[in-house]
């Protein structure tokens, strides 16, 4: 039987909900138990909060100085050793389990399953290649522990609320490196929904023109209650910061409602939204590739139809 | 201080890209590659580091078959010092890379490695991770902006939250993200000097590196698409259906 430990993403104190899409990856290998492990300085809010995910079994905590912020190489011989006796260690995929999960595999001397999308069995999977392109199905070797991270925008989140698993402190006995220090974090300070996981996104493209044009997005998604997403070409050209960017290379998403304004649709981009529920495409060339996966189209220019929008929304 | 770059080819980024009806792979043959344009990034960064005066050397680093010597000549074209081509004709997964670097590693002693955050055919982004551990050193992946002085790495890292800044000591892994920098291109007189830098063959065989592979690939598909949708014709029918959907 199969045996998980979920590597808990947090900041500032607070868990990430990605944590959650990993956990709902993690109940379809259908295993014994889902163990959450939490590392952080200060554990105790973290771990009350994912005690409460429905089909957590135990929440167990590392607490030590040298874990307030997640270096890699700092947590991974952490994870490592809290990995004995578990068959998979899933983390979910976003930049920090990206960073970490890998180093934990090569330390496990173990491959790395990226990007999970869906488990057929429990050492069979699926993820996607050549930017989503493709889809390969991947056996991973039964008699090692499996290390993964999860795409996000391919799981919901396990419900929270109901659960009340145990929490257990760990005490990890392993040296810790010194060689790599945090210096900041420099977020990009906004009360709008936060762009992973909001049930609506309004994105601005390479349309939109300028750092300044940009305000017109913010001001339709603050009016509909959505976050605001970028294509890799409106960060590239500086209208606004990378974390913003939706892609193959920025975000992936899922989010009920797509609305990508001044976007045309490369690759790229339309890796990172095909999951939304439903997509919905503004812009003045009506040949643009993003029609061909929108829901709903609509050509013209953007600066007259926000306008209209918000005026038809009332 | 030398610099080892790894340089992967790949599928064009702008080839569409066809899965085998019978699920077998993906259609490769007669379909152009090139390198992977992370390490372009890579490669670009080291360029800049050894203009700067930070590093004295930089090694050009590819793993593959024979006919891998032309894609490595275009990295010795755009500045390379020189190259080493690991020859095998198998494709080999991220694991395997890191184990075949950290060997590379030991002959060389780099002071920085410097590798895409991600191949854009596979999309594994591991390597660089695989690599960190495996040889006990710091990493720093994902790199906006590289700063090396007095030792130490300060690199920019893109991640979800925003910007971070971490400090590293050196020797380290870095891996490039897109705004790193922009790749120069390759003029022809450094096509004709390229011809004379040396490529170091080295048999993948002969490095001793534990080959077992845990990860197999049994079926390609093509996506799932998305149906296309309808045209509206203005603001008010399109608020309208999203609001008939629930959406507004």
């Amino acid at each position: 039987m199969s045996k998980i430990l979920v590597i808990a993403e947090h900041l500032d104190g607070k868990l990430n909900l990605s944590t959650a899409r990993a956990v709902s990856a993690a109940a379809a290998v259908k295993p014994e138990a889902i163990d959450l492990l939490v590392l952080a300085d200060a554990p105790d809010a973290i771990a009350a909060e994912a005690a409460k995910i429905d089909g957590v079994s135990r929440v167990l905590t590392v607490a030590r100085a040298e874990n307030a912020h997640p270096l890699a190489a700092v947590l991974a011989p952490q994870i490592a050793k809290a990995a004995a006796g578990y068959s998979h260690v899933f983390a979910p995929s976003t930049t920090f389990g990206k960073d970490v999960a890998p180093r934990v595999a090569a330390l496990l001397g173990v491959a790395q399953v990226s990007d999970v999308m869906s488990v057929e069995a429990a050492h069979t999977f699926k993820r996607p290649i050549y930017a989503g392109n493709a889809i390969i199905t991947v056996e991973a070797d039964a008699n090692h522990a499996v290390v993964a991270t999860i795409r996000t925008a391919s799981w919901p989140a396990a419900a929270s609320g109901a659960g009340s698993a145990p929490i257990e402190a760990l005490t990890i006995d392993v040296a810790l490196p010194t060689h790599t220090r945090f210096i900041e974090l420099k977020q990009g300070s906004s009360d709008r929904p936060d762009l992973q996981s909001a049930s609506k996104v309004v994105s601005g493209g390479r349309g939109v023109g300028s750092k300044e044009n940009f305000e017109i997005i913010y001001k339709f998604a603050d009016k509909i209650g959505a976050a605001v997403g970028a294509s890799r070409a409106a960060v590239d050209a500086g209208y606004v910061p990378n974390e913003m960017q939706v892609g193959q290379t920025g975000k992936i998403i899922a989010p009920e409602l797509y609305m990508a304004i001044g976007i045309s649709g490369a690759i790229q981009h339309l890796t990172g939204i095909k999951d939304a529920g439903t997509i919905v495409a503004i812009n003045k060339d009506g040949e643009a590739p993003i029609f061909e996966i929108a829901d709903f189209g609509l050509v013209g220019d953007l600066f007259k139809l926000i306008p209209e929008l918000e005026q038809a929304l009332g | 201080m030398k610099i080892l770059v790894g340089y992967k080819r790949v599928v064009d980024y702008n080839v569409r890209i066809q899965v085998k009806p019978d699920g077998s792979g993906v259609v490769t043959d007669g379909v152009k590659l090139s390198a992977n344009p992370f390490d372009d990034i890579a490669l670009e960064e080291a360029l800049r580091l050894r203009e700067k005066g930070v590093a004295e050397e930089v090694i050009v680093v590819g793993i593959g078959p024979a006919d891998l010597t032309s894609h490595l000549r275009n990295g010795l074209a755009m500045g390379a010092n020189r190259a080493i081509h690991v020859v095998t004709s198998e494709a080999v997964q991220p694991l395997t890379a890191a184990r075949v670097f950290l060997k590379l590693i030991e002959k060389e002693q780099p002071g920085l490695v410097i590798l895409g955050k991600q191949a854009i055919d596979d999309d594994a982004n591991q390597t660089g991770q695989m690599l960190a551990a495996l040889w006990d050193r710091p990493q720093a992946t994902f790199a906006g902006k590289v700063e090396i002085a007095d030792g130490k790495a300060t690199v920019t890292r893109e991640v979800d939250a925003g910007l971070e800044v971490i400090e590293t000591e050196l020797p380290a892994v870095i891996t490039t993200d897109l705004r790193l920098n922009e790749p120069r291109f390759i003029k022809l007189p450094d096509i004709m000097k390229a011809k004379s830098k040396p490529i170091d063959s080295i048999e993948f065989g002969s490095l001793g590196v534990d080959t077992h592979d845990h990860l197999k690939t049994t079926h390609y598909a093509a996506p799932a698409k998305r149906s296309k949708g309808v045209m509206v014709k203005d603001a008010a029918e399109l608020v309208a259906a999203l609001k008939q959907k629930g959406l507004l």
